[in-house]
């Protein structure tokens, strides 16, 4: 029985590219990789934004009223949802103005118990430290 | 030997990060290690076989057949290929179709993870 520890750091703002939303569906996944793995193994994921990536996280997207694609919002809460780890740096928030109050903090609505982490950049570093594996996008 | 996993999100023609990327599963492979290749993303663009040579824009399909021939394992992201159209019959002999679960569970057994991600 092992624990395999990933970390995604998302430091891309939405839309742009596909990153963001990449991150977050990677790390969901974690949820079904048991069928690749041993009995008692597990890939375990924790997502934080930082930089422009906080930007992910603002509240009251309108991807689907625009684009008609599913909001880097609701993947955030459907990672909430499967229990994901997710973070957001504190300072970076502030550098754009934002508050916990401006981004998307539970997934009541869907039932989840996980709610955002804002935490100190330090925090991130440390999860970062702890984590087996970084992927950047 | 060690295995390493590696993840690219970069297109084939427009980026030169998926020439990079399987240039160093050559080399990790000479060196007699297992490298698992993951593509997503626009990185998909790698599993479309009969893709027409030119000297202007990057072109693997021959060294990525050689190196499946050595063993390199290399698996692309099927939703993210049937996005694009790019449907199995399309696809490059040998090249498998999976799910993301399939990279976590690569990275798993892992000792390294070299994630390199889209534009």
């Amino acid at each position: 029985m092992a624990t395999t520890k990933l970390g995604f750091i998302v430091q891309r703002p939405p839309y742009k590219s596909e990153n963001p939303k990449l991150a977050l569906t990677h790390a969901i996944a974690s949820q079904s990789v048991e069928v690749y793995l041993n009995d008692g193994d597990i890939v375990t994921a924790e997502v934080a934004f930082i930089g422009d990536g906080v930007l992910n996280c603002l509240k009251d997207q309108k991807a689907t009223e625009h684009y008609d694609i599913s909001s880097t919002e609701s993947h955030i809460k459907m990672s909430l949802l499967v229990d994901v780890k997710v973070f957001v740096c504190k300072e970076d928030l502030a550098k754009f103005g934002l508050t916990e109050n401006d981004i998307v903090m539970d997934a009541e609505e869907f039932g989840a118990d996980m709610t955002v982490s804002v935490v100190p950049f330090q925090e991130i570093n440390k999860m970062m430290e702890d984590v087996n594996h970084l992927l950047f996008f | 030997m060690g295995k390493l996993t590696i993840g690219c999100f970069s297109s084939l023609v427009g980026s030169m990060s998926l020439d990079f990327a399987v240039k160093l599963a050559a080399a990790a492979i000479d060196k007699g290690h297992k490298v698992d290749f993951w593509v997503s993303g626009n990185g998909t663009m790698l599993s479309i076989k009969d893709q027409r040579s030119f000297k202007d824009y990057s072109s693997l399909e021959k060294p990525l057949k050689e190196l499946m021939a050595k063993g390199l394992n290399v698996t692309a992201c099927e939703a993210c290929a049937e996005a694009r159209g790019y449907h199995k019959d399309i696809t490059m002999e040998g090249f498998k179709r999976h799910s993301m679960d399939w990279y976590l569970a690569s990275t798993f057994s892992a000792d390294r993870v070299l994630h390199i991600g889209g534009e």
